[in-house]
């Protein structure tokens, strides 16, 4: 039996000051219910790790969802080699004070076991390859999802993608074969060799991801902070100088207070000019700037058009 | 000043402006980057006119831009100090249905636009046909291109006068009328010269100042468990915990409670959220709750007050918004997953198809088609608690899974 009457018609002198959530609140619910739909529908999840702040605010996320038990997944980290070692510091100091499990698997393996080519060039990135070690990683330990800090505000082919994202054996996404996502109903039924990649902080910016690191005063590596650093200037882009970029003669070393806004691989992201040392002056920043994070500091979106949604098809994160 | 959360969902084709408007609202309200900006440019140079298309910033697939049209939702954000907002893109012909009826499933309020030179048309019908089926709380109808209706008054109180009929028919509740022009970017952003006789507010305006207060349930108690929580530590031994979202009312220590389907009861020894206990919890809130008596809950079932409680039934009727190429089959078995419960059910009748144009009913039917809204009768191989969605939209949705391919393939409306 049911009836036609709305419940909420009437409702009893409750105004959003004393039982509503402010917008933080509302992702930060969405986001935990999210990770409670993987543990309950997946029998092998895996939540992705890169060191950066957007898997950082998703372990943060972790903990306020299943605390006080263990998690349900793993922390798995597909390392480069390319990293930041003050990323990798934050990792393990991360993992060790959480007492989660932590699993890494190294590109510089799947290379030599697979044979693959290194790329050439410049800034011979290995951002392509990590695919490789992404899907044997996932094969290794069968993960059925792998819980990522995708969102849809970094880019055009990301701003359709579900929160239950379907990948074939072969990892790769089909945009026109989308399930649709209704409600709050996350639809995780999968076959054999298929995984699903789920993204909790789908609905959030990149501006949001700030104001709620700084609100849960969330730590960070030290590199999304303005540090001085050798950087060269290419294409109107700052790169770090690092053993895995290519100097030519015609480089010329700056030397630059940098930091951060997303951090990869030393070889695909790019440090902006900044004096800002505390979230707050970040936040500012961000709010001031004009140019979006992917960008202003990854070298490896601006290809082309379409570069993402073709990374993407090809099992890309 | 505390912001929070508004999601929308804006209805149209491209011929109504529907990508126009989102881009102005976007642009005007500097949601818009540089880098963002110079793609758009050099997209646009490939056009004829050169002016920049603000309807490219949403078409996000290479496929949807290469044929000018947009496929599926999109979302897109943007926020003003008094909000954030969440905008689902979705397109708006007849064969887009499905996703019409996804986008606006989350949404507090639809954008219906229509074309001040066609006025109310089968489109606009179906489009507040589908808004009143989904339940949004706030409509706003858009009167667009009022730049190419001289910005007239008549044009636009003929409109209004037109569509509140519709309305009226529909039980739409809560409609406000605004000329606007996207292109132009008249009353979107900022107030109009043009528009000087109309007193009404701005469309952003708008967007900031509905009040939501109401559209969340706060008397019927509802929270489905998603998972359970066991530390089986030393220190934790008893703990279990059953995590979830509670999707309506509230939740005080010491309330009594009932587990449905099974109907076993008990009383909350403790709420706790994110790690720290608290006196009382509500609806939206991600929590966890502990119960005084150690019996039988797993993923799936719900706990509920003891007033206000949902239904407990083998047996929905459902309207359904079919979503897939294979047809619905009278007869077929499919997996049915309302929140975080997932049970076997079996399509036992289909009673007539809905016109979505028209709202007729067209009986003698055994299947339904991609993008059809039917009348069905659903039996479920175990006990559903839910509400109907007309009153209680977040325990009245639900999805059938075709078991053998496990796509989703409908959205159910319990009646």
């Amino acid at each position: 039996m049911s009836t036609n009457t709305t419940y909420n018609e009437s409702h009893p002198n409750s105004p959003l000051g004393a039982r509503g959530l402010d917008y933080l609140d509302q992702l930060e619910s969405e986001a935990i219910h999210i990770f409670r739909e993987v543990a309950g529908q997946f029998e092998r999840p895996a939540l992705l790790f890169s060191g950066g702040k957007d898997s950082i605010t998703l372990v943060h996320l972790a903990l306020k969802a299943f605390r006080p038990g263990k998690f349900p997944f793993p922390l798995v980290h597909i390392d480069t080699g390319h990293n930041f070692p003050e990323a990798l510091d934050h990792r393990d100091k991360l993992a060790n004070e959480i007492g989660e499990k932590l699993i890494i698997r190294k590109v510089e393996d799947t290379i030599r076991e697979k044979k693959l080519t290194e790329p050439k060039g410049k800034f011979a990135s290995r951002n392509q390859l990590q695919t490789f070690t992404l899907l044997d990683t996932i094969e290794e330990f069968q993960f059925d999802a792998c819980i990522g800090g995708g969102r849809r505000d970094e880019e055009k082919a990301r701003a359709k993608e579900r929160i239950f994202s379907v990948r074939d054996e072969f990892g790769q996404w089909d945009p026109k074969l989308q399930r649709p996502e209704l409600w709050n109903i996350y639809n995780g039924k999968i076959n054999k060799g298929e995984n699903v990649r789920a993204f909790p902080i789908s609905n959030w910016t990149e501006l949001d991801v700030w104001n709620y690191i700084r609100r849960e005063k969330i730590d960070l590596p030290s590199i999304y902070f303005s540090h001085e650093r050798d950087v060269i200037e290419h294409e109107g882009q700052l790169v770090a100088v690092s053993s895995f970029i290519r100097l030519d003669d015609t480089d010329v070393v700056l030397k630059k207070n940098v930091r951060y806004r997303t951090v990869g691989d030393m070889t695909c992201t790019a440090a902006v000019e900044s004096v800002a040392t505390r979230i707050d002056d970040i936040i500012n920043e961000i709010t001031a700037t004009k140019t979006s994070e992917r960008g202003e500091t990854r070298i490896d979106d601006k290809v082309s058009e379409a570069a993402m949604e073709d990374r993407k098809k090809n099992g890309y994160f | 000043m505390s912001m929070d959360l508004l999601r929308f969902i804006t209805a149209g084709s491209v011929d109504d402006g529907k990508s126009t408007l989102i881009g102005r609202l976007l642009f005007d309200s500097k949601s818009i980057l540089i880098d963002q900006l110079e793609a758009l440019e050099k997209q646009s140079r490939n056009k004829e006119d050169g002016e920049i298309d603000l309807a490219l910033l949403t078409d996000g697939l290479r496929a949807e831009r290469e044929q000018g049209i947009t496929i599926d939702v999109a979302y897109k954000y943007f926020s003003t100090p008094k909000r954030k907002f969440i905008i689902a893109d979705a397109p708006g012909h007849i064969q887009y249905t499905r996703n019409m009826v996804t986008g606006a499933s989350n949404a507090n309020l639809i954008i219906i636009l229509v074309d001040a030179r066609h006025g109310v048309v089968e489109q606009t019908r179906r489009h507040s046909i589908i808004a009143s089926l989904l339940n949004i709380p706030h409509i706003v109808v858009a009167i667009n291109k009022m730049d190419l209706a001289d910005y007239s008054q008549d044009v636009f109180n003929n409109i209004v006068i037109d569509y509140a009929k519709n309305a009226k028919t529909l039980g739409l509740k809560d409609v406000t009328y605004l000329p606007i022009s996207a292109l132009k970017g008249d009353n979107i952003v900022d107030k109009s010269e043009n528009l000087n006789w109309f007193e009404g507010t701005t469309l952003l305006e708008l967007l900031e100042n509905v009040k939501l207060e109401n559209d969340v349930n706060l008397t019927h108690a509802r929270f489905p468990v998603q998972y359970v929580i066991r530390p089986q530590t030393e220190e934790l031994h008893d703990y279990r915990g059953y995590a979830g979202k509670i999707i309506s009312g509230i939740y005080k220590k010491g309330d009594e409670v009932t587990v449905l389907p099974s109907g076993l009861s008990s009383k909350i020894k403790s709420i706790e959220i994110s790690g720290k206990e608290t006196e009382e919890a509500f609806a939206q809130q991600s929590v966890i709750l502990q119960l005084e008596n150690d019996i039988d809950i797993s993923r799936g079932d719900v706990i509920v007050k003891n007033e206000n409680k949902p239904s407990v039934s083998q047996e929905l009727q459902v309207l359904l918004c079919w979503m897939d190429n294979k047809p619905l089959v009278k007869g077929n078995k499919y997996l049915l997953q309302i929140n975080s419960r997932t049970v076997k059910s079996v399509v036992k009748e289909i009673e007539y198809k809905l016109d979505v144009n028209t709202l007729q009913k067209n009986y003698d039917l055994q299947q339904a088609g991609l993008n059809d809204i039917v009348r069905a009768t659903i039996k479920t191989a175990s006990p559903l608690a839910y509400d109907s969605y007309a009153a209680l939209r977040t325990n009245g949705g639900a999805i059938l899974i075709d078991e053998t391919s496990n796509v989703t393939v409908g959205a159910c409306m319990i009646q």
